[in-house]
């Protein structure tokens, strides 16, 4: 219900803040196009009626799943996200699997050994990773691996196979390599939160009853760090990476720009510079849609994990 | 002959915090490098060598010259030059204005409308309470630089349009933890003291219980600062933040972006260090001010 409301109260400040933006008639036309035909342009893309009117037909029509037509390519809006979507799922959903991948194993390290080198090393590098800028890395990860050492390409998404009927590029040598700098580059934010949620929570664990227990069973010491402890630490992980998806999504529409990557992310860039705002709009309200339905299947997941919050609910 | 005399020196609560801040060498390295920032930043007009917003001063012949040459005009290139003859030295120098400034004067407005929010709700409970922390709370779910695309998509290209994204996005932060330490701090004896003297609301938040809530604010604004520095820098550089005309250091790296295909590395990688250096160096105060007021790590 609140869900619902969010989406609508967006919609409505979306659709008159683009509507303030600017005229769209004055970029999409020919400048030597005469009256005549600019009204029948007018006309034909809906510009004339009142801006009331306007968002009411835009309110009907998107409850029927018709969010309109793109002014620049002339195809529904929809589609046009639609179509660009698994490029931005893809590039997310590999920069999450690196993020976790790498942050867990680098986060428990550090937090098994915090005073050594190697923890200390590790936790220089994820003091790094937050404080530098994403989009400026990826630019020096371009002049390093594309321009002097020419190991990876710089932009494009590469060969692509169809999985399911939806082009993805993981599966193809070539694909993969265009995929890896800008997912290492989206993954780079993540990979640093998750070392820090890893590492503490590996200290906080350590010094626990059930640790200290499962150890005096005589259990070995990596089964106690990697059944106790990693199950333990999941929960705060899960959560903040689960609300971080959001997050990787909205951010790649810096790295999208950056690698020339056709998802979604550059495509609402194009839009805004063009003004296509059918296209913004679209974007905006499918972002927002995405975001409340990944609330929703965190929390779903964290009561999964953690049988507290279950019997908390239980109770009240 | 002199007697030893030992001076004691009272104890103050500044001295102290000087002492404990300067326990850590790093934060203090980074406090010193800041202000070098803030002062190259005020004096930029002296040291640099060409003021690379007035077009008239640019040679576009000085164009794309590496670090180290000498152009038309007689002087060096230090850090070379972008596309339209702009030194670079001097192109940061005016950047870091553009970025400090717009950085300082949204985090400081932030923190006005966002505290004033935060105490409000803490103040008076209840509905109002409830209200406003829904508002931050269905904010802060969405990613700020999606709230700031939204805002700029909408508003256009300035530096003012730019702060009021910036502050829209960052109220929330401070509106959340001015509420959270004022409900702490609202139960305490001197605010029931504060009303026994059946003082007006008005002096009861701002002169006992904002001075309060201080400390907890004073590290979420250093590392909005650095947040909303970044997020300028990352909005100019997609080509939806400062007009090209007063190029920030967001918008000097995108400028060299195109020119990065062909090795030409300097336009983009000297404003990205001197945005990384200021970046780095208030996060490195703001990780210090946090431990020296924690109060559950002091001795």
């Amino acid at each position: 219900m609140q869900s619902g409301l969010v989406l609508l109260v967006m919609s409505l400040l979306v659709f008159v803040g683009v509507f303030a933006i600017g005229n769209p008639v004055d970029i999409l036309i020919n400048p030597d196009a005469d009256q005549a035909e600019i009204e029948r342009a007018i006309k034909a893309l809906g510009l004339d009626k009142p801006m009331w009117e306007q968002y009411w037909i835009f309110l009907v029509n998107a409850l029927q799943g018709d969010l309109g037509r793109s002014f620049v390519f002339n195809i529904p809006a929809l589609q046009l996200i639609w179509q660009r979507m698994p490029a931005t799922l893809e590039l997310a959903a590999f920069a999450m699997f690196l993020a976790i991948f790498m942050g867990l194993p680098l986060g428990m390290i550090a937090g098994l050994k915090p005073g050594s080198w190697i923890g200390r090393t590790i936790m220089t590098g994820s003091i790094l990773g937050f404080s530098l800028p994403t989009f400026w890395v990826g630019l020096m990860m371009i002049l390093l691996f594309a321009v002097y050492l020419g190991w990876l390409p710089a932009s494009g998404r590469g060969e692509t196979v169809d999985l399911f009927g939806v082009p993805v590029s993981f599966l193809t040598l070539n694909g993969l390599s265009h995929l890896l700098l800008p997912a290492i580059n989206l993954a780079l934010f993540k990979l640093s939160l998750t070392i820090r949620l890893a590492r503490a929570g590996t200290r906080e664990a350590m010094l626990m009853d059930y640790v200290k227990f499962a150890k005096a069973k005589g259990l070995s010491n990596a089964r106690v760090i990697l059944v106790h402890v990693f199950k333990n630490i999941m929960i705060p992980v899960v959560t903040v990476l689960g609300l971080e998806l959001g997050n990787v999504i909205a951010f790649s529409v810096v790295t999208e720009t950056i690698f020339a990557w056709p998802g979604m992310g550059k495509l609402i860039i194009d839009s805004i510079n063009v003004l296509d705002r059918p296209v913004i709009v679209a974007y905006l309200l499918m972002t927002v849609t995405m975001f409340i339905v990944i609330n929703l299947v965190v929390d779903v997941i964290y009561s999964l994990l953690d049988p507290r919050v279950r019997l908390g609910d239980l109770k009240s | 002959m002199t007697v030893g005399v030992e001076i004691i020196k009272e104890e103050t609560l500044l001295r102290r915090f000087i002492s404990d801040f300067a326990q850590s060498k790093i934060a203090v390295a980074g406090l010193c490098t800041i202000v070098v920032i803030i002062l190259i930043a005020i004096f930029a007009p002296l040291l640099s060598s060409q003021n690379p917003y007035d077009l008239g001063q640019l040679d576009i012949m000085d164009g794309r010259l590496p670090p180290g040459e000498v152009g038309g005009a007689g002087f060096t290139f230090w850090l070379g030059s972008d596309d339209q003859g702009r030194d670079m030295l001097s192109g940061i120098f005016y950047g870091l204005r553009t970025s400090l400034g717009v950085g300082a004067m949204s985090a400081f407005i932030a923190l006005f409308i966002g505290s004033s929010f935060g105490l409000l709700a803490a103040y008076f409970g209840g509905r109002v309470d409830s209200i406003i922390m829904r508002i931050v709370d269905i904010q802060l779910s969405f990613p700020a630089v999606l709230v700031a695309l939204v805002l700029l998509a909408i508003l256009g290209k300035g530096v003012d349009k730019i702060i009021i994204a910036l502050v829209a996005v960052q109220w929330a932060y401070y509106a959340r933890t001015v509420r959270g330490t004022a409900l702490v701090e609202r139960s305490k004896e001197y605010m029931e003291a504060a009303r026994c003297l059946a003082l007006n609301h008005k002096r009861i938040v701002f002169r006992h219980l904002l001075p309060n809530c201080m400390p907890p604010l004073i590290v979420v604004v250093t590392v909005q600062v650095a947040h909303a520095i970044s997020l300028e820098a990352t909005l100019s550089f997609l080509g939806i933040g400062l007009p090209v005309t007063e190029p920030s250091l967001g918008l000097l790296i995108a400028n060299g972006f195109e020119y990065m295909l062909s090795g030409k590395y300097w336009i983009s990688f000297f404003p990205g260090i001197a945005l990384l250096v200021t970046i780095v160096s208030i996060n490195l105060v703001g990780d210090q001010l946090r431990d020296v007021m924690n109060p559950r790590l002091q001795k």
